[in-house]
């Protein structure tokens, strides 16, 4: 070290301009690309496409026209009158039912799933937890096939049902049951994951501190155990909530097209109804149910911020 | 002892996998004690603890509060409340909800609730954080809180899993008096778990020295260090000198006893009888050195010598065998004898304990 060095400290040394004088902008950048191309430039382009005019031989014209959003609603007359239809309306009602029946059946099923791998010793915890995470090992369609063989006709639940007295050649596949049973199966980890999260944060003293002062059971869980655990259970909520409200597989092999949901509906107007500026007019409105929702949820989670 | 008792331990045994925590413990504690489970970790004291509020079930013996059995009470149906040694105040409740709760669950009417939680808070110093959660808290006052909720029930017993562990010592010492006084105050038998010796003789007034899944001793503070039963007590209450002696005789508990230094002393015995080895118990500050030494009177030199301000540690070589003694320091002159130091050594017998090795 150099005589000057020693007696200048490091604070009196001149300021020089360094290339990477701010490092958290050079350091997020690639994040801030990703984001822009993988998330803002494709949301912007339906955007775009959504308030585009519809060719005549499917495709689109860069013509600005608020039809497709129209459609939603209305269907327009031969003479151009305006005629209000509830049809796309009850898909969004019934896409919002399902997805909602959904998360409260993974809810249902997920905490005492989780509650009970949060009580086991180390070891056997990372094995449940790798047995709850194996589904997404095997690709989504295949999953769904085999629902589909699982309560087909001959399949091994109804034959399993026969043989108490259901008649033969009973499917249960092609209706909502077999679509909720899809999408239960489908997103139940995403529900489990949270909320073993905090329920193993959980500091178990409190429920035998709730238990010492005169708590029963039920009343430990309303009291302590659920507003200590709530944001995972929301964050579980929010993770199977808002895929279940695009999903397309489901409705489509599971509930035989004939019922859709805004998902099948979306993809449906990509390809065969050739109708891409009203897909993307429906992608839209989704996707504002979602930040409403989000916007929603993160709110009531802020107002709620000092607890947890 | 108190002719009501509050508790009635009896043969609880207790196993964990191989590991035998408990091995037939009996013992009773009366009303309005306040009654110390001492004993070093694994001792099963926190075990014993556990098994009074339910949490615990013994693989055999019984245990009765005030009289009635409660083996088959689940935790929320016995009258008993718990002090966490962690407090475990519920983060999402202000003061006056953890406070309130156990009275909500016993179903008090709200107007009852709100008094008796201002009163609580009130005797515990808390009554301008009502609004406050546990998280905003510092030790001491989580540890009132913790008081407060576990004593606003009224309980037959009170609970206490090392409440002060967690506490910084000037803290520690206030909570000590403030315990003993709440004690008082409340009337309501207190069963205190702990590992500090310390705390033990300062607060209770009888003490279980529990060791190895056993009870070692049941007295009073004094009797616990004065007249400890056995080694294992005398070695755990307090600081102490072992020496091995052999047993000459003993007559209406005493034993004469030749000891390594040559002499033939004679002081209490327990459990010596019939014997012919003994450990011989002389506690540090029974020793006294120079123109002090009295008793049983002996040559020593100082080896070492540890000022702690109050007091001071010698550490004395009596021809070849160690001894320790600790002298408080009455003057600044306290600590006149400098190490290297040839003096007199002394101790009564009377202070002196022969115990069973």
């Amino acid at each position: 070290m150099s005589d000057s060095a020693l007696h200048n400290p490091p604070l009196d040394r001149p300021h020089r301009p360094r290339p990477w004088h701010n490092l958290p902008f050079w350091g997020l950048l690639p994040t801030w690309v990703l984001m822009g191309f993988a998330l803002l430039v494709p949301v912007v382009i339906v955007a775009a496409v959504s308030v585009a005019t519809r060719g005549t031989h499917g495709g689109f014209t860069w013509d600005f026209n608020l039809a497709s959003y129209r459609q939603i609603l209305f269907n327009e007359g031969w003479t151009g009158e305006m005629e209000f239809t509830p049809q796309y309306l009850m898909i969004i009602a019934r896409t919002f039912v399902l997805a909602g029946a959904t998360t409260l059946i993974c809810l249902i099923f997920a905490v005492p799933v989780a509650y009970f791998i949060a009580r086991q010793t180390a070891g056997t915890k990372a094995v449940l937890i790798y047995l709850v995470t194996l589904p997404f090992w095997v690709s989504m369609i295949l999953r769904v096939y085999a629902w589909m063989i699982i309560l087909g006709r001959g399949g091994p639940l109804p034959r399993f049902l026969e043989s108490f007295g259901l008649p033969p050649g009973t499917s249960f596949m092609f209706n909502d049951f077999a679509t909720l049973t899809a999408m239960v199966y489908t997103y139940m980890p995403l529900m489990v994951l949270p909320v073993f999260a905090s329920i193993e944060k959980l500091d178990v003293t409190l429920i035998e501190a709730a238990h010492d002062l005169y708590a029963n059971r039920w009343t430990t869980v309303r009291k302590v155990i659920l507003p200590l655990t709530a944001p995972g259970i929301v964050s579980g909520a929010i993770l199977v909530f808002v895929p279940s409200l695009g999903a397309v597989l489901e409705p489509t092999l599971m509930g035989g097209g004939k019922q859709m949901m805004m998902g099948s509906l979306i993809q449906l107007q990509f390809g065969g109804g050739r109708n891409w500026p009203f897909g993307a007019a429906i992608a839209m409105t989704l996707m504002c149910f979602v930040v409403i929702f989000l916007i929603f949820t993160a709110h009531r989670a802020a107002r709620k911020g000092d607890v947890a | 002892m108190n002719e009501a008792k509050a508790v009635e331990v009896r043969s609880v045994s207790k196993s964990f996998g191989t590991y035998q925590a408990l091995r037939s413990v009996s013992f009773d504690i009366g009303a309005n004690e306040f009654f110390t489970m001492l004993g070093p970790s694994g001792c099963g004291k926190t075990t014993l603890l556990r098994m009074l509020a339910g949490f615990e079930t013994p693989d055999s013996g019984s245990i009765r509060l005030h009289g009635r059995e409660v083996l088959d009470l689940p935790p929320h149906r016995r009258r008993v409340n718990t002090v966490f040694q962690n407090y475990a105040l519920f983060p999402h409740m202000t003061l006056e909800q953890n406070v309130a709760f156990g009275l909500e669950n016993l179903g008090w009417d709200r107007a009852r609730i709100r008094a008796r939680v201002g009163e609580m808070l009130e005797r515990v110093h808390m009554e301008t954080m009502a609004r406050r959660r546990p998280g905003q808290l510092s030790g001491g006052q989580r540890q009132r809180v913790a008081l407060a909720r576990a004593l606003a029930p009224d309980p037959e017993v009170l609970l206490l899993d090392e409440p002060l562990s967690a506490l910084d010592l000037k803290l520690r010492q206030a909570m000590r008096d403030e315990l003993r006084k709440l004690q008082r105050d409340s009337g309501i038998t207190f069963v205190f778990v702990t590992h500090d010796q310390e705390e033990a003789l300062d607060m209770s007034d009888r003490i279980a020295v529990l060791g190895a899944g056993e009870v070692q001793q049941i007295g009073s503070p004094t009797e616990i260090y004065e007249e400890p039963a056995n080694r294992f007590v005398a070695d755990f209450v307090g600081e102490t000198n072992f020496f091995d002696v052999e047993v000459l005789e003993t007559v209406a508990g005493q034993a004469t006893v030749r000891t390594p230094f040559g002499l033939v002393i004679t002081a209490p015995e327990t459990g010596v009888a019939g014997r012919r080895r003994a450990t011989l118990s002389v506690r540090p500050e029974k020793v006294n050195l120079g123109d002090q030494a009295q008793g049983v009177t002996m040559q020593g030199q100082v080896v070492n010598k540890n000022y702690m301000g109050g007091y001071t540690h010698y550490t004395l070589d009596i021809g070849g065998i160690e001894l320790r003694a600790s002298r408080r320091n009455a003057s600044r002159e306290g600590d006149a004898i400098a190490a290297g130091e040839t003096v007199n050594v002394g101790f009564a017998p009377l202070s002196a304990r022969v115990l069973a090795s």
